[in-house]
């Protein structure tokens, strides 16, 4: 547990002291919640009312959860520093756990913030406002988890790409948070109904009015993929300690 | 004397390469022993092995009796490593980078930070102990990298080419340093500088083709081959051991 706690530390520091996580961490989905609520305020749109909003940026921003894991690894992977500490005796758990667990709080804390936010924009506070924290955690562990995937199987160049751009991407325009992936038709609509991001936008959504009930769909959608991710990037995580 | 590390038939293959054949060897408690050899010769590999980095492919090393192939995590906890490139925490601090590896092996926060003030005591990093590792020189980043290794008080250190792109001061500074280690601890070094061999080691042994063509010291190993400097020696043993 010291080990692994040490070793979390070290994850945690590194990741916070880097500019650019807190510009893209917190400060981008908070551009993106004042723009959006900009527009509203000048031509009224149902979905950028703040209680509809919220919800989805909070999602969105835990993208960004994904690139620092992965850059995080995929750096560690390509530095010697990960060779000596391979030589000590923190085990692989404990390096599954230091690198995952120190992005939990950011990713609460992010969210947190985005509620805070939008709470000055006119969100009510409520104790759905609580849950809705909490709800968070398990897509906050989906992404997680796919930053340890792609840290682990990927190079620095390759992280860049796939978690900064298209992973961004995909959930920004597959999760229906500024617009109804319905209106991009029912070929992309089921595809993009067969992905998390839309399911924990709803569940979010949901959650943040108190409908327990239309969460729940929702919410074995996302918990699905966030167990089934984490079990493959530990496999991944496993095989790519042993091969190095 | 007692043997640090014993070695029998230690063997790895990389696909249809075999880096490391057979190695037998045997290095002595409190030993500074430098294992020389041009590049693909086995050395690193060796050494990724005897640190339980790499799984030998067949033969077994042990470490103060511990043995590499079944008890990893019992030799992890005596050795060890300064890698080849400096292996340090860039956006940590010089004291943050030292009480993370005393964390990671388990000592609690209060002997972490006392075994780090010990050791920026000791290595003179007083001055950038507050400083970023990542805005530090290379000569101060490997110093640091070394005192990382050191840290923990291991039995054994693996220096893999502990000098290597550092400037002829630092160079300087670095060798006192572990010549200040020798005795107290049984140190393996890699090096492709033949001066750095010859003055700070016991023993050298000589690789390739994952071969060990020589073992002896310097002095050894200039009269087996008839020649007065260190490095005409090293390159005589090499070319003679190619088939």
């Amino acid at each position: 547990m010291r080990r692994m706690m040490a070793f979390a530390s070290r994850v945690m520091k590194e990741i916070l002291r880097d500019p650019l996580t807190i510009f893209f961490g917190l400060g981008f989905p908070l551009v993106v919640l004042l723009l959006l609520s900009l527009i509203q305020a000048n031509i009224p749109i149902p979905m950028f009312e703040i209680q509809h909003l919220a919800p989805g940026i909070t999602v969105f921003g835990l993208a960004f959860m994904t690139l620092f894991s992965a850059q995080m690894i995929s750096h560690d992977r390509n530095s010697a520093l990960l060779t000596r500490l391979y030589t000590t005796p923190l085990k692989a758990h404990e390096f599954i756990l230091g690198y995952t667990l120190p992005i939990l709080p950011i990713a609460v804390a992010q969210t947190v913030v985005c509620y805070i936010v939008s709470l000055l924009l006119g969100l009510k506070i409520n104790l759905s406002l609580l849950w809705a924290i909490l709800m968070n955690i398990i897509p906050s562990v989906f992404y997680i988890a796919l930053g340890l995937l792609c840290g682990s199987a990927m190079s620095e160049k390759q992280v860049g790409g796939i978690c900064g751009a298209l992973l961004t991407n995909l959930s920004a325009w597959l999760s229906g948070i500024w617009f109804d992936v319905a209106m991009l038709g029912k070929a992309i609509s089921s595809f993009a109904n067969a992905l998390p991001f839309i399911h924990a936008v709803e569940l979010e959504r949901a959650v943040l009015i108190g409908d327990m009930k239309a969460a729940l769909p929702h919410l074995w959608w996302v918990l699905g993929y966030a167990i089934v991710s984490m079990a493959v990037a530990v496999f991944v995580f496993l095989r790519q300690m042993k091969r190095q | 004397m007692k043997n640090a590390i014993e070695i029998k038939k230690l063997t790895k293959d990389y696909k249809d390469i075999r880096a490391v054949d057979n190695l037998d060897l045997d290095i002595r408690e409190g030993e500074l022993f430098s294992l020389l050899g041009v590049n693909g010769a086995g050395k690193t590999t060796t050494i990724k092995m005897l640190c339980c980095i790499t799984q030998p492919t067949s033969g077994d090393a042990t470490l103060e009796g511990k043995s590499i192939a079944s008890n990893a995590d019992e030799v992890k906890k005596i050795i060890a490593v300064s890698p080849q490139e400096t292996a340090v925490a860039k956006n940590l601090s010089v004291r943050e980078n030292l009480e993370l590896i005393c964390g990671v092996h388990g000592f609690d926060k209060a002997t972490s930070q006392k075994k780090a003030a010990q050791a920026i005591e000791k290595f003179n990093l007083g001055s950038v102990a507050s400083k970023k590792a990542a805005k530090l020189s290379g000569g101060w980043q490997r110093r640091l990298s070394i005192a990382m290794a050191l840290i923990t008080d291991p039995s054994i250190l693996f220096l893999d080419e502990p000098t290597l792109g550092l400037d002829v001061i630092a160079r300087s500074e670095l060798w006192d340093i572990i010549r200040d280690l020798k005795g107290k601890m049984t140190i393996i070094l890699t090096t492709h500088y033949m001066e750095e061999a010859e003055e700070l080691s016991d023993r050298i042994g000589v690789m390739k083709d994952g071969h060990l063509l020589a073992i002896g010291t310097a002095e050894e190993l200039k009269k087996k081959t008839g020649e007065d400097k260190f490095e005409n020696a090293f390159i005589k043993i090499v070319k003679g051991g190619t088939k």
